[in-house]
């Protein structure tokens, strides 16, 4: 099947693709040309597809200049710079039709030569930089630089732009910087005296990224976390959410640490296991302490018997889940959104959990203070489940912006002097009537003491075996939750009376957009709501009941979403048409269109004009 | 029902402490333990050193995991916050509570199983991270609640009720803490409160974690002869009816020696146990020499009690490590923990 998405044309709007080899400094090199080309206000996205590895095998970033602002995996490739002879022959056959290969012709490699759809572009870089450079360190970084000079002068990348970002980087290093734009220049200037330049692809400067920043979303929701004023953050590390409490740590430090004394108003317990760091977590939010823990998969199967302590005993808690290829392992360094079940019906017994779905690095900064909120507010745990995609990859988002009015919601909590007006303190009784007690903290009054514990309680907090007082806990739990959605950030939805809708989530969002505007210029139109949050609310419903066809977009093998779509909605099973993505690459538009198309061509009826 | 409320009512002439409380008022809610249980003991020996430091109730915090000995902090200083943690994970508790609020003062109780099979990677890296807090190891080699499996502190030789015999070695909880270099490492036993009170005492005092492993006989699954360790001494002493499940009113175990005596006493499963006094020579600062002298006992079948080792010295407590704000980071207030939208806008020019 030919490819539906046309590429309308290649100024601004083509893909690079790098291919080198892990642990060789290729990142910085590769994020130098993707921040040049941001800055020349072209909209762009990052993908690094990378191994579970320090050194030594093939890694690959992907560049995507896109000035429809597309935040999604592109399936093509226009331009392949070809760094890593290992993966050679599987990088030619990547390439898309007339693209273009850049390779080290330092050395023969006849194998390039057996595709006549492509040019390819022969520039001797490894004997460039031997002949400028010493030292073999300093040669393999420089021939990261020197690829880059390549590449910027074959797609026209402003070379002031990277001038302006080296002396960023290295303005403090001198040295560093007089040989890095040595290298730069020994490529560049390569090309202006061998090769015709620039290629048809090409980017030419725009104004549509003022107002932007590139962010990945582990270091968006890791501010987000200062934001909160969480003060504890402990974890295991795990890829892909380490990052996050990098981030937190960085950020701690520059905002955190009393500039006199050297104190600090923050912990991070690095932990022994990813048990011991959800109950790191609940040991400091129930003392009164904002807390989170980064996790992914793995990390979750094993904080799942807390989590149900923390359910039942009504402690807050905020887990990052930073999603991976699973099972088990999987593929730690690939993308996936698999843990969809497990996060909502965590641990043994009748368990339910919030679960916040972000769909880019702005939207996990501003879930990330939501969720701290949410967990004191609801007195439970909160999971905000983001993805390798979203977490680690650079995203061009909106600048974050903050209120100074903000203050956080503690949720109810009775200080001391509440405490002594009250006859006697019972933790669990629904004063309210809104299914959600009232908390103290240790310290505080002798007469808020009470015990936290996973077993039977009744409401006054005692230990009970006593199967109405239990049922009736069970039940207010059960009220907690039902009633937790107007906490909760509302769906996404892009509606026009449509009868055929999309439902997705998260990191699909990018993807979705691009496929929407695909489909409405082949005359398909098809409405989208995005669910940010579970429970669902009356919305979700609403779009549910009033669509006769919907796809519900996800990036897993068992429909996860869809699952629990028809278990906690009224809707028809029937309607409900998955596609799905699990490759463990980022999601990208072509299936969605491919799996609507097919639809409606098996039931033309369903394009007919929208509804009354 | 296992929850019985405790009636508050003392006598207006019962001596007071400091704050004017009297020791019911150090006192928790109606044990569930069986009569004669090693560890209602030991909380009768918290609530003492409790009274006698004239702790604020509410300054003291409770933690535990499961398991009889994780019930007991259901017994003492009702005015207390507690939090019965899942199994062998009190100490990710205790930890986490601790980095929330250094001004509390943080007990632990644990058991033999709680602490040496399922929670020993916890307690073994709560030790490592010196957590400000008391930590009790009620340890009666044998698991109670799901009735007489061996624990890992029960001693090679030693015979379970229904007569298997014991074949794996022991864990020691006072070896393994002096090993991870613990700063406080004290033994005692549930019957001599005389000891263990101003040990309680010391250790709720200590700046760091203070572990006391303290033998706590367990009168209805460990309280039978035929460890192969057995002393005729054993018949000495309250001898349950051992072949069936019925749980009998127990005598608990009283004893008082003078230092540097050694003292057989049994365990309820007859284990041969000898307890010695530290001799008034012993240096409890040099943790090689205590490894030295405790080990060379045990292999003797005695087990040396008292303060086995203690470094106040060391600048190794977590928080000191950390230089984290005196103030308890639960107290901070959000003011001083936002950056503000002045330092975001800057910040952004980062990401550009």
């Amino acid at each position: 099947m030919p490819s539906l998405i046309a590429a309308t044309g290649k100024v601004n709007d083509f893909v690079v693709k790098f291919a080198n080899v892990n642990g060789t400094g290729s990142a910085s090199a590769n994020s130098l040309i993707m921040k040049a080309i941001f800055r020349m206000g072209v909209p762009v996205t990052g993908k690094n597809y990378f191994p579970s590895n320090i050194q030594g095998l093939p890694t690959w970033y992907e560049i995507r200049v896109t000035r429809d602002a597309y935040a999604a995996r592109a399936t093509q490739v226009d331009i392949m710079v070809a760094m890593n002879a290992e993966t050679y022959s599987k990088d030619v056959r990547e390439l898309s039709s007339g693209g273009y290969l850049i390779y080290d012709s330092t050395w023969p490699r006849s194998a390039l030569l057996q595709r006549g759809d492509i040019t390819v572009i022969p520039v001797p870089l490894a004997q460039l930089v031997n002949e400028n450079f010493d030292g073999v360190r300093n040669r393999i970084l420089l021939k990261n630089v020197a690829y880059a000079g390549v590449l910027a002068a074959l797609i026209d990348v402003d070379l002031e732009v990277i001038s302006t970002l080296l002396g960023e980087s290295y303005g403090r290093k001198p040295k560093l910087l007089e040989s890095n734009t040595r290298a730069l220049r020994l490529g560049y200037d390569y090309v202006k005296t061998h090769l015709t330049s620039p290629l048809p692809l090409r980017v030419e400067h725009m104004d549509k990224t003022r107002g932007h920043i590139m962010i990945d979303g582990n270091t968006a929701a890791g501010l987000g976390c200062v934001y909160a004023g969480a003060t504890v953050g402990a974890w295991y590390p795990i890829t892909p959410s380490t990052s996050l409490m990098d981030a937190f740590r960085g950020f701690c430090e520059r905002y955190r640490v009393d500039p006199e004394t050297g104190e600090r108003n923050f912990v991070i317990l690095q932990a022994e296991d990813e048990l011991a760091a959800v109950g790191m977590v609940l040991g400091a939010s129930w003392n009164g302490a904002r807390a989170f823990t980064p996790t992914s998969g793995p990390g979750i199967s094993l904080m799942n018997e807390f989590v149900g302590l923390a359910y039942y005993a009504e402690v807050p808690c905020v887990i990052f889940d930073v999603q991976r290829v699973g099972p088990s392992t999987g593929m730690p360094t690939r993308t996936q959104q698999s843990d969809i079940l497990l996060c909502a019906y965590a641990s043994h017994g009748d368990t339910r959990h919030v679960l916040l779905f972000p769909a880019n690095p702005e939207e996990c900064f501003y879930m990330a203070v939501q969720a701290f909120d949410i967990a004191e507010r609801l007195q439970t745990p909160v999971f905000v489940l983001s993805d390798l995609d979203i977490g680690m990859n650079d995203w061009m988002c909106p600048d974050l912006q903050w209120d100074d009015a903000y203050r956080p919601d503690r949720g109810k909590m009775l200080s001391s002097e509440e405490l002594a007006g009250l006859e006697k303190f019972y933790r669990y009784v629904d004063r309210d009537d809104d299914a959600i007690p009232y908390r103290t903290l240790p310290g505080t009054n002798p007469k808020g003491a009470y015990f936290t514990r996973g077993s039977g309680h009744n409401q006054y907090g005692a230990y009970t075996e006593d199967s109405t007082e239990y049922q009736l806990v069970l039940d207010r739990l059960k009220r907690k939750f039902a009633g937790a959605s107007k906490y909760l950030p509302k769906p996404v939805i892009t509606a026009n009376g449509n009868e055929v809708g999309i439902v997705s989530l998260g990191s699909c969002d990018g993807a979705i957009r691009e496929a929407l505007d695909v489909l409405g210029r082949q005359k398909i139109p098809v409405d989208y709501l995005r669910v940010r949050a579970f429970p669902f609310n009356s919305e979700v419903e609403n779009f549910l009941k009033s669509h006769s066809t919907i796809f519900v977009v996800e990036q897993n093998r068992d429909a996860q979403l869809r699952s629990l779509l028809t278990l906690e909605t009224a809707v028809e099973k029937s309607k409900l048409f998955s596609i799905l993505s699990y490759s463990g690459l980022p999601m990208s538009a072509q299936p969605i269109v491919d799996g609507i198309r097919a639809k409606f061509e098996e039931a033309p009826r369903l394009s007919a004009v929208p509804r009354k | 029902m296992s929850y019985i409320n405790k009636p508050k009512v003392s006598h207006p002439s019962l001596p007071t402490n400091q704050l004017g409380l009297t020791r019911r008022q150090y006192e928790g809610s109606m044990s569930t333990l069986c009569a004669g249980c090693g560890h209602d003991s030991v909380t009768a020996a918290v609530v003492e050193a409790c009274w006698g430091l004239s702790m604020q109730p509410e300054q003291l915090v409770k933690l535990s995991g499961i398991g009889c000995s994780s019930k007991t902090t259901a017994y003492f200083v009702s005015g207390s916050h507690g939090f019965n943690a899942v199994h062998g994970r009190m100490p990710s508790i205790a930890s986490g509570a601790n980095a929330a609020n250094r001004g509390l003062t943080y007990i632990g109780v644990s058991g033999d199983g709680d602490s040496l099979s399922i929670g020993i990677g916890q307690l073994v890296h709560v030790i490592r991270r010196n957590v400000n807090m008391l930590y009790l190891i009620e340890n009666n080699g044998v698991y109670g609640l799901t009735k007489g499996q061996f624990s890992a502190s029960a001693d090679i030789g030693t015979k379970a009720k229904r007569g298997e015999v014991n074949s794996s070695p022991p864990i020691d909880p006072v070896l393994l803490a002096l090993t991870l270099g613990a700063t406080f490492v004290a033994r005692s036993f549930s019957g001599d409160k005389a000891q263990l009170v101003p040990l309680i005492q010391a250790g709720l005092r200590h700046n760091g974690f203070a572990l006391i492993d303290v033998l706590s006989p367990c009168v209805t699954f460990n309280d039978h002869e035929g460890s192969t360790k057995s002393y005729t001494f054993t018949r000495e002493h309250y001898h349950a009816a051992v072949e069936t499940d019925f749980v009998p009113r127990a005598q608990e175990i009283a004893v008082d020696y003078p230092a540097g005596e050694s003292i057989p006493v049994s365990l309820h499963d007859g284990s041969r146990v000898v307890l010695r006094k530290l001799d008034p020579t012993y240096d409890p600062t040099d943790r090689a020499a205590a490894y030295h002298y405790i080990e060379t006992k045990l292999k003797q079948n005695e087990y040396v009690t008292g303060l086995i080792h203690i470094d106040e010295t060391a600048a190794t407590e977590f928080h000191t490590v950390n230089r984290t704000a005196a103030a308890p980071l639960n107290s901070i207030p959000y003011q001083k923990l936002s950056p503000g939208r002045a330092a975001l806008d800057k910040l952004m020019g980062r990401y550009r």
